[in-house]
């Protein structure tokens, strides 16, 4: 799907931007996006290497164990198919619970940790599982209890209360996350999607050994 | 809410925020003074995987960043809210929000900056201002969380995870507009 939709956005930029005589900037859009691809990714550095250092000594602490278990139910329902009390999922909380309080220079590194963990169980190193999906699902539309950026704009163009929109926005955003995760859980049964499934492999391998 | 609970609730949110960070690291530093952990060795073991992970990254945001910022220039955006509007004003979606609802999986600096705008032009308590931000906190931005996730592991075949971010994304906007017509009229 991504491959269309690359493909997709490619070309309407090219014929629109030649339709509207935009050219010369579409082009320069994607110099100057590619530049800032590359700044993003490179000051994620210090940032990872700090909570991935921090990570590590958590994990042969055995807290990463512990709060794995205390989210266990959850955990079984959600990631059928990851084994029980697995690191990854002590990791998922936490990205999840950073995500929650709005820390987002500890939601991503303690993220991209989870997603890390969940690459270990894959067989397929190039293709997501569907645990992965699941997970992507919770961060594209994560719950948001506080916007702290959007009440920083409101606040500065004199909002009378610019926290009003907090409630709202946990609303929406809770309804966001439902409906993703719930999507995943279904799409993963549709049987083209089923049938693209790395961890089938692994199965099917088993089998072949027997 | 009414205005005493909203308060409440956000000092109470503020101060967890500022102190988490402080309490993860009393913890686990704690847990590990009392675990004889040689925490330094530790740390810069898991430390040094820090780079690869950025350096893993960069093909796959370079190419989700570079047709986002093409699409963005090409003005194509306008085309597709001139068609689409008459299908969202039936949900109850003002015109104007519906740059914000097609922006917001793909940009989140764009976004905002839509977002700034719209309140400058109708104020922030007006209804279009208070959707508007609603709307910008109700999701994250799809495209890019899916690049640095599964690029930062060099996932390149995502299956369905496009779909369900969009679905949720739709989802997300239609509950903004929704909640917001009841809340604010």
């Amino acid at each position: 799907m991504l491959n269309y939709i690359w493909l997709g956005l490619m070309l309407i930029s090219l014929i629109f931007g030649a339709i509207t005589g935009n050219l010369q900037s579409v082009t320069d859009a994607a110099i100057e996006y590619a530049g800032i691809a590359v700044d993003i990714s490179l000051g994620l550095i210090g940032i990872m290497a700090f909570w991935l250092g921090i990570m590590k000594i958590a994990e042969k602490g055995g807290l990463i164990k512990i709060i794995s278990r205390l989210i266990r139910p959850l955990a079984k329902f959600l990631f059928p198919d990851i084994p029980k009390d697995h690191p990854a999922i002590g990791s998922m909380m936490m990205n999840v619970v950073a995500n929650w309080l709005g820390l987002g220079n500890a939601a991503t590194p303690l993220g991209l940790k989870a997603m890390e963990e969940l690459q270990e169980l894959n067989p397929d190193k190039e293709t997501a599982t569907n645990a992965q999906v699941i997970f992507l699902a919770i961060n594209t539309a994560s719950i948001t209890f506080i916007p702290m950026t959007v009440i920083a704009i409101r606040t500065e163009l004199n909002s009378m209360n610019p926290f009003e929109i907090i409630s709202t926005a946990i609303f929406a955003s809770t309804i966001a996350c439902f409906t993703a995760v719930t999507a995943a859980k279904l799409l993963q049964r549709l049987p083209w999607i089923k049938k693209t499934n790395p961890m089938n492999m692994k199965t099917v391998k088993g089998a072949d050994n027997e | 809410m009414n205005n005493g609970t909203t308060s409440a609730f956000v000092n109470f949110m503020q101060a967890f925020s500022v102190y988490a960070i402080p309490v993860i690291l009393i913890v686990v530093l704690f847990v590990a003074l009392f675990k004889k952990i040689k925490v330094y060795e530790i740390f810069v073991d898991g430390a040094k995987e820090g780079f690869q992970v950025a350096i893993r990254v960069i093909p796959y945001l370079v190419a989700i960043l570079v047709a986002i910022g093409m699409f963005r220039a090409s003005g194509a955006m306008e085309y597709l809210i001139k068609f689409l509007t008459p299908i969202t004003s039936l949900v109850g979606m003002p015109a104007e929000a519906l740059p914000v609802a097609l922006m917001r999986p793909l940009s989140g600096s764009g976004t905002l900056g839509i977002v700034t705008e719209l309140m400058q032009e109708h104020g922030p308590d007006s209804f279009i201002g208070r959707l508007t931000s609603t709307m910008f906190g109700s999701t994250e931005t799809t495209f890019y969380v899916l690049a640095v996730y599964f690029g930062s592991v060099g996932i390149k075949r995502t299956r369905h995870a496009v779909a369900a971010g969009l679905i949720g994304d739709t989802a997300g906007m239609l509950a903004a507009v929704l909640i917001c017509r009841i809340v604010f009229g």
